[in-house]
């Protein structure tokens, strides 16, 4: 009989190479390894930055050389030595695009090999991109149709030149460049990311996305992303992120800062699929984010994230409810495995009266992989009348890896409704034999296994990334999970 | 149809059973019964190619071919279906969604296309109709907080959808109501074809009554120690198991 366990699609899984383990070979204009204040002005001056700006990063780096390292998150990993990174990468070609003729062929065979070709993305239900790789924005499309109704879509250097006035207002005024250590680090040496403006009372007609990448070998990767969604707009994020296999530990310490003004409303979705290190759990990339979020009166942000990749993950989309009657959600799929560590979750912040958050968490373990939720949910007083849901369900495969669940309340309004639900369970052998029996391979059995646990959050995405995620999910769990 | 010549299982170093010997025409109903523990479910477990159990001698053929070495889902394509005595949940899979993949599975291991979707629907409305279900049912996680009536009707749905050569139904019976029952044996009674066959493994004579077997086997410490007709339930019935236990002890 040919046995087919639980046992044997572990070890397939294992040997399962990371799928997207290749590197495009594209020349790169990159620094001296090392971090001091000269190296900080250096990337300032690449990027032609007004001094303000350069200012601001001086200040972050003084600020960060005085920080230490967190310990608090349920990870384990040798820390990276920030003297042997170099913290400024941009592919050779300098200009900007006109059309995508002009990009590097080989760049956009990367993305083909993603699965994610520009042309079908652009046929993809007008989905507009603004491709990062490597740190500069190489090419921007549907620019045109945006800018009609007034967005702005763009990189963040951009941004810094054209529309200094309202980066200044809004840049660190949700993630201030003292917040933690990487948000500090970040704050000083930010190479590049995305910056989006929806004026007052347009609702964007299309996704926003970006598709991150790392792609130099030792390169550090900063990104800075700014949203701002001025009174009554709307919009909708995306973003997706995929790296090549390399050897060393990459480290990648982003910051997202949305602002939703007055009935506002953002919605940010991210698919994160950054090489986790072969089976031995040697390599893979180190994501330490920090993402959070800001609603005034009547405004709503809602985080969705579907995070398969990484070594080890440290992040927190969080929302600061500021506004009476905001709204806070977070929905989260994380798979680890091997030897991946994650330690991720959410903070609703409650200041204004009735706001409302909701919380749902769904951590799938395989392997010797840890994967932790950690939540905080606080309740200020005066925030009148808060009420948060948050559910944290945990799924296992096999006896060796481990899930954890740490949820903080702090209340300090006796008006506030909390409510949470946590459940851990596993995948049962008299599950996929009852599928086996109706004809589903193992293999098929786990990822519908998988996707129906999932299903909550994966329906919370836009359409067309919800299809991209589940491929995801197969892929990082194939074998074992899918 | 169904072959099974001296069949010897166990499950942890426990013999369950102890050489079985069965034959099913296409068109014939068997049912099996037994006391608690006699090893009947073992049986419809190593029929499906369970694999927690060590098939230590003997084997099953289905239409003349060797099944050791096959796969459950490798058997289930080639038409054996088992209906649960304890179906499983599964959170946030649909019964739809379940059955969707189910069929396709099967039928691109038989080298066929997917069933189109309007083809699909029409198959589910049609099979749903049989069982009595409500079509709201069907979007609901597979199992999941289903009653036990629920369960088994599912389960009698799915082999609806998955038209099986060979039915093993495992106490059936169990957990339903006359009603359900009722259901159930109709629906069991109206796939029954020329080109088919049911196994019906049961405590109790109470599902006989619905879905009349042509030969009844008593199973007792792993080996099928008397076989007859139907009346053969009705004797049992009557006479208890402990009839069968004190002639096999004697």
């Amino acid at each position: 009989m040919s046995k087919y366990t639980e046992d044997d699609l572990k070890i397939e899984l294992e040997n399962k190479e990371y799928e997207y383990g290749f590197y495009t070979d594209i020349e790169s204009d990159t620094f001296p390894v090392g971090l001091n204040e000269d190296i900080v002005r250096a990337i300032s001056k690449r990027k032609e930055e007004p001094q303000w700006m350069t200012d601001w990063r001086i200040e972050s780096f003084r600020a960060w050389k005085e920080m230490t390292e967190p310990e608090w998150a349920n990870v384990h990993y040798e820390k990276p030595d920030f003297q042997a990174i170099s913290y400024y990468s941009a592919p050779k070609s300098k200009s900007k695009y006109a059309s995508l003729d002009e990009v590097d062929p080989e760049l956009l065979e990367t993305f083909k090999k993603l699965g994610i070709s520009i042309d079908e993305q652009k046929a993809l239900a007008g989905v507009a991109m603004d491709i990062v790789v490597d740190s500069v924005s190489v090419a921007t499309t549907f620019k045109k149709t945006l800018s009609e109704k007034g967005i702005i879509f763009c990189s963040i250097s951009e941004a810094i030149r054209e529309y200094p006035d309202l980066v200044k207002q809004y840049l660190g005024t949700v993630v201030p460049q003292k917040d933690n250590f990487y948000a500090a680090l970040n704050s000083a040496v930010f190479s590049d990311g995305s910056f989006c403006y929806i004026p007052k009372g347009v609702r964007c007609p299309m996704e926003l996305s970006t598709y991150f990448r790392i792609n130099q070998a030792g390169t550090g990767q900063f990104e800075r992303t700014l949203v701002i969604a001025d009174q009554g707009s709307y919009v909708s994020y995306l973003e997706g992120c995929t790296a090549p296999s390399r050897d060393e530990n990459q480290l990648h310490a982003a910051v997202v800062e949305l602002i939703a003004l007055d009935d506002a409303e953002i919605k940010y979705s991210t698919v994160q699929n950054w090489y986790p290190g072969n089976k031995e759990g040697h390599g893979g990339v180190f994501n330490f984010v920090t993402k959070r979020g800001l609603c005034e009166k009547n405004a709503k942000i809602s985080w969705t994230q579907v995070e398969t990749g990484s070594a080890v993950t440290w992040k927190y989309p969080s929302c600061v409810l500021k506004g009476d009657n905001s709204v806070g959600e977070f929905y989260s799929i994380a798979v680890t495995n091997n030897f991946q560590q994650a330690d991720t979750g959410t903070k609703m912040i409650h200041l204004g009266k009735n706001t409302k958050s909701t919380i749902i968490s769904k951590g799938i373990s395989a392997g010797k992989s840890q994967n932790s939720y950690r939540g905080l949910v606080q309740i200020g007083s005066r925030a009148e009348n808060a009420r948060n849901f948050s559910q944290c369900d945990s799924l296992l495969m096999g006896n060796n890896c481990g899930a954890h669940t740490f949820p903080y309340i702090e209340s300090k309004n006796p008006s506030a409704k909390i409510e949470h639900e946590a459940t851990t369970s596993k995948i049962g052998e008299d599950q996929v034999f009852y599928c086996n029996q109706r004809g589903i391979p193992t293999e098929k059995a786990i990822a519908l296994i998988v996707n129906g646990f999932s299903k909550d959050v994966l329906n919370k995405l836009p359409m067309e990334f919800a299809v991209e995620a589940q491929k995801l999910l197969e892929i990082s769990l194939e074998g074992s999970v899918g | 149809m169904l072959q099974i010549k001296n069949l010897h299982a166990s499950v942890e170093d426990k013999e369950i059973l102890r050489g079985i010997n069965l034959e099913v025409k296409a068109g014939e109903v068997h049912a099996i019964m037994g006391p608690n523990g006699s090893g009947k479910s073992t049986l419809s477990a190593v029929i499906a190619g369970n694999e927690n159990y060590e098939v230590t001698d003997g084997k099953v053929f289905l239409d003349g071919e060797d099944l050791s070495d096959l796969s459950p889902e490798e058997r289930a394509h080639k038409g054996i279906f088992l209906s649960f005595q304890y179906p499983v949940e599964i959170p946030g899979v649909s019964v739809t969604n379940f059955m969707k993949t189910a069929i396709n599975e099967t039928r691109k291991a038989n080298g066929k296309e997917e069933m189109p979707a309007n083809e699909m629907l029409k198959l589910i409305r049609e099979k749903s109709e049989l069982l009595e279900i409500d079509r709201k049912f069907l979007s609901r996680s597979l199992n999941e907080g289903f009653s036990g009536g629920e369960k088994k009707r599912n389960e009698i749905f799915q082999m609806a959808m998955l038209e099986p050569k060979l039915a093993i139904l495992d106490e059936t019976d169990s957990g339903l109501d006359i009603d359900a029952l009722r259901i159930v044996a109709n629906g069991v009674n109206k796939l029954k074809s020329e080109k088919n066959a049911v196994v019906v493994i049961t405590h109790y004579q109470r599902l006989l009554d619905y879905i009349v077997p042509d030969f009844v086997h008593v199973l007792y410490k792993g080996k099928i120690v008397k076989s007859g007709g139907k009346e053969l339930a009705y004797e049992l019935e009557e006479k208890g198991y402990d009839w069968i236990k004190q002639e096999q002890e004697a």
